[in-house]
């Protein structure tokens, strides 16, 4: 049991949002770390005719697969969750060495009615890793805001080379819980 | 340390490199991004200098970008150890103009020659084969090396992975342009996109 709504009759519509918005950039390569927030953007993607969704052993490995795509022409974006975050510390050097267009979006644990003590320390300094990287930081707290932090991290990101990432508050993913 | 009949790893990179054409070459962090350099610089030469463990994925997203292109990473034992996991990446996406040469000199040479994992213990070509990349070999002769570098060219029927089992010699240092941007701007330029 788990409070996400995650059902298909219930599914929420900012995955969709979303995956318009990647459409409109024209994102190719969409590397991930599956994460259950993530799961109907990546159903989307493996669907699309256009993206080529990338499953990855480690989120270290899409910074440097995007480095290798921006060179061959094709912008794409790294879905993670927090935790996977710090896993990336050292390959995002590659971001302002390199100057290619970098856009994550990080599902969140530890915040916002977390059970897993385990998230919490990564989900606390998600954001404080990124503004040490020198990216940029959005949120979205609610499906209501998604389309337009979106469209803003994939302007600045794609059109300013301003490396960004969009935290997916776990309040608009909903809290994970399990019951006994 | 040294062995008897390994290969040099200058030679063997030049062999790699000698009829290049339209090939992209990757050069891990170490002394692999050196012997590229070594050869010539090049307009499509990506030289690593940090970021330890991303050549082969870097070279991944180049290859999927550019299929019709030849994507060839070069880099080394250690630096291959480090991002073993894109080992697994690759073997699924099975992109079938990239390929992989590490040069295998059982040591981190950089810092001091410490052993690597594959001076023992490690197969990086049992990994790579086991990680769905079937056409990974080991690498003895110059001969071979020449039948490498011609299928370099062969883009729809990789990837393919090759371990190089070479000298531990520490070469004269020949360093590439350590410009990031500069780098990436010149293989863009030169494969056809504009400045954003």
């Amino acid at each position: 049991m788990h409070a996400r709504a995650d059902a298909a009759d219930t599914a929420p519509n900012w995955p969709d949002d979303i995956f318009a918005t990647l459409q409109r950039y024209d994102v190719r390569q969409v590397p991930y770390v599956p994460d259950a927030g993530h799961s109907t953007l990546i159903q989307r993607v493996l669907a699309s005719s256009t993206m080529r969704g990338i499953p990855l052993t480690t989120e270290e490995e899409g910074v440097a697969l995007l480095a290798g795509a921006w060179t061959g022409g094709q912008r794409g974006v790294l879905l993670m969750q927090s935790s996977g975050v710090g896993n990336c510390i050292n390959m995002l050097s590659l971001i302002p060495i390199l100057r290619f267009p970098f856009l994550t979006l990080v599902t969140m644990r530890g915040e916002w009615g977390e059970f897993n003590p385990w998230q919490v320390p990564m989900g606390s300094t998600t954001q404080g890793v990124f503004e040490l990287s020198g990216i940029k930081v959005l949120r979205a707290s609610n499906a209501a805001e998604v389309p337009a932090v979106l469209e803003a991290a994939a302007a600045q990101a794609y059109n300013a080379l301003t490396p960004t990432a969009v935290l997916l508050s776990q309040r608009l993913i909903g809290a994970k819980v399990f019951t006994k | 340390m040294s062995k008897a009949n390994l290969l040099d790893r200058r030679q063997v990179v030049s062999t790699l490199l000698a009829g290049r054409k339209d090939v992209v070459a990757i050069g891990g962090l170490g002394a692999s991004t050196n012997d590229i350099t070594a050869v010539g610089d090049h307009p499509r030469n990506f030289y690593l200098w940090g970021g330890m463990g991303g050549a082969a994925m870097i070279g991944l997203g180049l290859a999927l970008a550019q299929p019709r292109l030849p994507v060839l990473v070069i880099t080394g034992d250690g630096e291959m150890l480090m991002g073993m996991g894109s080992l697994a990446t690759i073997g699924l996406q099975k992109p079938p103009n990239l390929s992989i040469v590490v040069l295998d000199n059982e040591c981190y040479g950089e810092t001091g020659g410490q052993i690597s994992h594959t001076s023992a213990t490690a197969d990086l070509v049992g990994v790579a084969k086991a990680c769905g990349i079937a056409n990974a070999c080991a690498i003895s002769t110059m001969a071979e090396v020449e039948t490498f570098a011609k299928a370099v060219h062969e883009v729809s029927v990789g990837p393919r992975f090759a371990n190089v089992k070479i000298a531990n010699a520490n070469l004269d240092r020949i360093l590439p342009s350590r410009d990031g941007t500069y780098i990436v701007n010149r293989i863009r330029g030169d494969l056809g996109f504009q400045p954003i």
